[in-house]
């Protein structure tokens, strides 16, 4: 195996950040945001667009989580279930760095 | 049934047919365009404003080879400003010293790299250029270098099946975020070298198999997309997303079309850029309306519970094996060519079963037009269409 790479794993300290071949951008067209990568482009719902916008490689998992509980006023334990399960997710694909 | 006209996303720039490669498959058309028929940098950043507007958020830079373009840097940094998503395809052979350190400064967000072979000698022979792989590496290297994002390509056939393998490593160790491994698909050049590219039976489950197992292998260090090839499918692919749906592609010289092959459908006349808007072509264009949506579906697609996930299959495929481009895309179980098309593929030889030299190739070069060659469309079966 001669990978370069090694899969990352979600953790409450991992730091997750966009890649430089991702990257968020309204669309006027459409008037809606849109996540950009080499082949694909995804359309967030509204949960997934406030975890990506907080993977700006400062804010580690733990702070992400405390932060969305409190804004969306929900038990930290299912925030932090679907945060985890969607950078993981999104990690797997490689459109977040962990 | 018919759907609301929607905004493309994706569109892919042919920007220049040359190529320093002769690859037999190429997905350009047989008859291709010399340098003085392609647009010039003005209209290329006209149009690309115009796409921008009309809601495009992805350029894919393609040829021919698109680094024979001195103005590329000027043409990515266009699309750049406007914030859309430049995807470059390169061959990676023969681009000057510092080149992609400027592209990637122009706001080029991704680099496509192709190798026709895991091997040196695969490569030199598919593309019929000596030194080719070594170029690619370094190529890749540079990209790298660059900070830029990576995916190879690897174009499968017969003559390079048996190195899928090869290819896993050899993107892993170039530092890919992805590989795809696409097989031919086999429309333009490749419909004429037909025989000599198929594959068999045995070596396409091989690699099936090996695909899926390097993809858990893999995940969250390198994607793979698998193209299956449409000879040895069940259901057709959803060619371009559907006919017109969210993509379109635009040729050297500024005609707009709804995919690669879409010119080899003779009923349909296509519109080029500049004698009308890019938005006007997208919504009134003739050939665009003719295969869009589902109205068009003749059975068994109209009533086929798949119609809105294949979008009808390839229309230019129906158009060379049916021999009419609003049949059933043969590549459907339920085209009644189908067991003919498949008969096709499992004519061929064993991979690995030719020697080198010996492929029968007609190599892509600019001015030899084989379209005499292509194989004639399968006549259907009396029994079938009675």
């Amino acid at each position: 195996m001669t990978a370069l790479r090694e899969r990352a794993m979600v953790s409450p300290q991992a730091v997750p950040a966009l890649p430089k071949h991702v990257r968020i951008q309204y669309d006027p067209v459409r008037q809606a945001f849109a996540v950009l990568s080499p082949e694909n482009v995804f359309w967030p719902n509204e949960i997934s667009l406030e975890i990506l916008r907080r993977c700006d490689g400062h804010s580690p998992i733990d702070r992400i989580v405390a932060d969305l509980t409190r804004e969306y006023n929900a038990p930290e334990e299912d925030v932090a279930a679907d945060v985890n399960a969607f950078l993981q997710e999104w990690s797997d694909k490689l459109l977040v760095k962990l | 049934m018919s759907a609301p006209l929607l905004p493309p996303i994706g569109m892919l720039a042919e920007l220049t047919h040359r190529c320093p490669l002769q690859c037999p498959y190429c997905s350009n058309p047989t008859e291709l365009l010399k340098a003085n028929r392609e647009l010039d940098t003005e209209t290329w950043l006209a149009l690309f404003d115009q796409a921008a507007d009309l809601g495009v958020l992805q350029v894919h830079l393609s040829g021919g080879e698109p680094t024979l373009r001195r103005d590329l840097e000027q043409l990515v940094s266009g699309l750049s400003r406007r914030g859309v998503y430049t995807n470059l395809i390169t061959a990676g052979v023969g681009i000057a010293e510092g080149r992609i350190e400027a592209l990637a400064k122009a706001g080029l967000d991704h680099l496509q790299l192709s190798f026709q072979g895991a091997r040196a000698a695969t490569t030199a022979r598919i593309g019929n250029l000596q030194g080719s792989h070594e170029k690619k590496l370094e190529t890749a290297r540079r990209a790298r270098a660059a900070g830029l994002p990576l995916t190879i390509n690897a174009p499968i056939h017969r003559h390079n099946i048996e190195e899928v393998p090869e290819f896993i490593e050899l993107a892993l160790s170039l530092g890919a975020e992805r590989l795809e491994i696409a097989n031919v698909q086999y429309a333009g050049w490749a419909l004429v070298n037909r025989d000599a590219l198929m594959p068999d039976r045995a070596s396409v489950e091989r690699q099936a198999e090996i695909v899926e197992a390097a993809r858990e292998r893999l995940t969250g260090i390198m994607n793979i997309d698998f193209v299956p090839p449409d000879y040895f499918a069940t259901y057709p692919k959803p060619c371009m997303g559907g006919w017109a749906r969210d993509a379109f592609m635009v040729a050297p010289d500024g005609t707009v079309l709804p995919c690669h092959a879409a010119q080899t459908i003779p009923s349909l006349t296509f519109e080029q850029f500049g004698s009308r808007t890019l938005a006007e072509i997208w919504a009134d264009s003739p050939a665009f309306n003719a295969f869009r949506g589902t109205d068009w579906m003749l059975e068994p697609c109209r009533s086929c519970e798949r119609r809105e996930i294949d979008w009808g299959g390839c229309r230019c495929q129906a158009m060379a094996i049916a021999g009419d481009a609003a049949a059933t895309d043969p590549a459907c179980i339920k085209s009644p060519l189908h067991a003919r098309m498949t008969a096709v593929a499992t004519s061929g030889r064993p991979a690995g079963d030719v020697a080198p030299g010996d492929e029968g190739f007609v190599y892509r070069r600019i001015g030899a037009d084989p379209q005499q060659t292509s194989p004639a469309p399968l006549k259907p079966d009396p029994a079938l269409t009675a």
